[in-house]
Order: structure tokens, then C-alpha cells, then sequence
């Protein structure tokens, strides 16, 4: 059984490389650009505004599944074509960042306006203003749902299976088929929860950490 | 003199909420302007703060023009530089007090030197236990302000927007969110500013504390001065049958 497990891991430890890159380089990009979604979104530029609720809609009312598939399958019908890896991961930016940016949007627009007017009153611009008062407040208030949008993540990962990446969940699958056992897919399992009890430990601490201020 | 308001109009939605609003306010001298709620009092300090933009008028501070009436057109606005500068001149506590709830208190009064007017930290935060010192706060220095009572938030709001050396101090509604024994403190706080020459702009509808505190007294409704005058000219001597009834309550 032991040796069983053992021979699995490398398969597996490949297929969680594929895993952490999308998880973490998805976070990398869809945080940043997220804030600017909100920004954005809380602008006074209609156009901008319209254009960004309508990304947003389209984000979060198709399936990621479907996303993927469009930009990896759908667009070199129109000529755009990319690799495995980079359309899988546009698609997760894309739709990660329209999720972050309604949480970031909702954080931003709970501070009390006289935050904005003590600001403005001391002589801060508009950008040490968001910079310096408005954004750690915010990430205060987004820290829950932040946290819950990054485990989501970690498990829509295994999307990316239907572009051909070997992705951990699909290493699994294939040693299972292989060999006819229950245990590659347990193994996947307790993957996903190790990474999920390390991420849930970690946004505990940074919770902790904001936890000096009410 | 350090501030002076003239011909100053503004409207929200067709509401005209302040009509040719205009006075002076010079060193040393503690103004209260009074009147019910929706009289336009709020209105005027949020315009010499900049917060809302007039209509029309004209607002000076200590001699740096703020806004400029012109004629039919809008008030024109200084520059963002003279702006700055201007900010520097003001300082203003807001009614709920507006500190910034990630800072400590000390972070709180030299976030503005430090961050925005280039002021060495070591310097500004000097400044800072010694305004803190004054207000009693000394011990606070590292506290948060969810750790503070009202009256204690209060003085840290008064600290921060003396730490720029302001010429005129703004205060809106300084005794709503206090308990009535904390009256007398923040009186005598706000006469020791103006005794260092600081001119104070008072906005209350709280009778006892205008009386209390303040050296001239503007009465406001329905967004027009309709008296001023001295302390004892006001409160002794109404002849306005509504300002009466008003400051009996």
C-alpha cells in the first residue's frame, strides 16, 4: 500500500505544480487588477462604469467552465489562439478578477464618507487618500470573503482539465482508471484539504493581524 | 482679520440652502453660528473647508483668496497649490470626529505633516505629544480610537487639525456627541486655543455652550444671517421674537 502511495506522488506532484502556478499566478494578477475593477467601478465615468458592469455580468453569469473552453477552443475560429496554460490561466484572471473587484467594490463602499472629507481636509490628494486611508480599511472589511474566494479558487482549478492540462485532479483520475483504485482519488482528495488547511491557517493569521484596530 | 465670507450662495437641487451669507471672523476670536438644524450652519463650514464647492461668494483666509464671486458666473476656486496651502490655514473637527480608525492616535495627528506637507517625522511627532500634552492625552499616544471615549476621540479630532498650526479652527457641533459633564472641558480646550490667537468658527444649536464659550454670536435661518452680534448684545438683549423663542427654548 505504502509503495502504492510513493509511486504515485511524482504523477501527483506534477499535477500540483500545474495546480499551484494557475492557483497562484490567478491570485497574482485578479487581486491588482480587481481593485482597479472597483476603482473603476466607483468612478464617476459612466462609460467606464458601464463597460465594467457589463465584464462583470458576463464574468459571473457564464460558467468558468464555458470561459475557458471559449477562449482555449472558441477564439482561434476568429484567428486568437493561445497555448494550454496561457488560455486556461486568461480565463481564471478574467473571471477572478470580476469576483474580486463586486468584493473589493463592496468593501470600498461600506467606509464612511467622512473618512473621505478628514482626508481631504488634512490636504491628502485623491490618491494618498485611497493609498493610505481607503485601502487598508478595505482589506480589513474584504479579508472574509477574500479568504473564501481564494479556496474557491484552489478547487476551480481542476477546470482546467478540459483544455488537456494534467492538473492534480487529473493525475489522479488517470492513475485511477489506470489502475483500477480508489486510492489516487483519496490522495487527490487529501491534496485539495492540505492546501485548503494551509490557506485557511494563513488568512486566520493575517485576520489576526488586522484584528488591532475596530 | 483671518477669514472673511461674503455673498456666499448655495444650492442643492434648486434648494437654496445658503442666501448672501457673509462675515468675519478675526484672531482670537471664538464665533458661534447658531440655528436649527437645516439653517445652513453645516453648509457654511463645509464650504470654507472646501468640501462642498459655493455657488457664489467669496472666501477669504488670512488674505490667500479660497473662492472668488463672479458677478453672474460662479465663484472661481483657487489653484491646487494655493489650495494647500490654504488647508494649512484651516483646521477642522468634524461632529463625528472622522478619525481614522487604522491609526493610533499619534500616527493619526502626524499622518497629514509627515505624509502630505513633508514635515520630518521626528518633528512632527515633537509637535504632536506636545498638543497631547495639552489636551491631556499623553498617555494615548499608542491607543486606537476604538479605545477612546468620545470626549477622548474628540481631543485627538482637535490635535490632528492643530498639528499644521491652523490660523482659523472649525468646529461642527462640538457638544452633540459629548456627555453633558464634558461640556466645560471642551470649552476651556477651545478657549485655549483662541487665547493663542487662533480664531475659532463654532457651529451648535446647543444655547448653553454658545453662551458659555463664544465672544460673538451668528443666528441663522432658513440659510440668511438674520442677527449678529456680541455675546451680551445676543443673549442678553433679542429683540427677535423667533431668536427668542429659540434661545429660551
Amino acid at each position: 500500500m505504502i509503495e502504492y502511495i510513493l509511486k504515485l506522488i511524482p504523477a501527483m506532484l506534477s499535477g500540483l505544480e500545474i495546480t499551484l502556478s494557475i492557483f497562484s499566478l490567478t491570485l497574482l494578477f485578479s487581486i491588482p487588477l480587481g481593485i482597479l475593477v472597483a476603482v473603476g467601478r466607483l468612478s464617476k465615468l459612466k462609460p467606464l462604469v458601464k463597460v465594467i458592469e457589463f465584464y462583470i455580468w458576463v464574468m459571473r453569469g457564464t460558467p468558468l467552465l464555458l470561459q475557458i473552453i471559449f477562449i482555449y477552443f472558441g477564439l482561434p475560429i476568429i484567428g486568437i489562439t493561445f497555448e494550454r496554460f496561457p488560455a486556461a490561466l486568461i480565463a481564471f484572471i478574467l473571471n477572478y478578477t470580476a469576483y474580486f473587484g463586486e468584493i473589493f467594490r463592496g468593501g470600498i463602499a461600506s467606509i464612511d464618507k467622512g473618512q473621505y472629507e478628514a482626508a481631504k481636509v488634512l490636504g491628502f490628494t485623491s490618491a494618498q487618500t485611497f493609498i493610505r486611508i481607503i485601502l487598508p480599511q478595505m482589506i480589513k472589511i474584504v479579508l472574509p470573503s477574500v479568504a473564501n474566494e481564494v479556496i474557491t479558487l484552489v478547487k476551480d482549478t481542476a477546470l482546467v482539465y478540459v483544455v488537456g492540462l494534467g492538473e492534480l485532479l487529473r493525475s489522479g483520475k488517470i492513475a485511477s482508471n489506470r489502475d483500477a483504485s480508489l486510492v489516487p482519488l483519496v490522495m487527490v482528495g487529501v491534496f485539495y484539504l492540505a492546501l485548503t488547511w494551509v490557506l485557511t491557517k494563513l488568512f486566520q493569521r493575517i485576520e489576526k493581524r488586522y484584528a488591532y484596530y475596530q | 482679520m483671518l477669514l472673511k465670507v461674503e455673498g456666499l450662495c448655495k444650492s442643492f437641487k434648486g434648494k437654496q440652502v445658503l442666501k448672501n451669507v457673509g462675515f468675519a471672523l478675526h484672531c482670537g476670536e471664538i464665533l458661534a453660528i447658531i440655528g436649527r438644524s437645516g439653517s445652513g450652519k453645516t453648509t457654511i463650514l463645509r464650504c470654507i473647508n472646501n468640501l462642498v464647492k459655493c455657488d457664489r461668494g467669496t472666501i477669504i483666509v488670512d488674505g490667500t483668496v479660497l473662492c472668488k464671486d463672479q458677478q453672474e458666473e460662479k465663484s472661481v476656486y483657487a489653484k491646487p497649490a494655493e489650495m494647500l496651502q490654504i488647508r494649512k490655514k484651516l483646521g477642522m473637527v468634524f461632529q463625528s470626529f472622522n478619525l481614522f480608525p487604522h491609526m493610533s492616535v499619534l500616527e493619526n495627528i502626524i499622518e497629514a505633516p509627515v505624509h502630505v506637507f513633508g514635515i520630518a517625522r521626528p518633528e512632527a511627532e515633537e509637535k504632536a505629544n506636545a498638543l497631547l500634552a495639552m489636551l491631556d492625552l499623553q498617555d494615548k499616544t499608542s491607543a486606537y480610537p476604538f479605545e477612546l471615549s468620545g470626549g477622548q476621540k474628540q481631543r485627538v479630532a482637535i490635535a490632528r487639525a492643530c498639528a499644521l498650526n491652523p490660523l482659523v479652527m472649525c468646529l461642527d457641533e462640538p457638544t452633540s456627541a459629548l456627555d453633558p459633564e464634558l461640556r466645560e472641558g471642551i470649552a476651556v480646550t477651545i478657549e485655549k486655543l483662541a487665547e493663542q490667537g487662533m480664531g475659532i468658527l463654532l457651529i451648535t444649536h446647543d444655547m448653553a455652550f454658545a453662551k458659555r464659550v463664544a465672544h460673538r454670536v451668528i443666528f441663522m435661518e432658513a440659510g440668511q444671517i438674520i442677527e449678529e452680534g456680541s455675546k451680551e448684545e445676543f443673549f442678553d438683549h433679542v429683540e427677535n421674537e423667533k431668536i427668542k423663542k429659540f434661545v429660551i427654548g
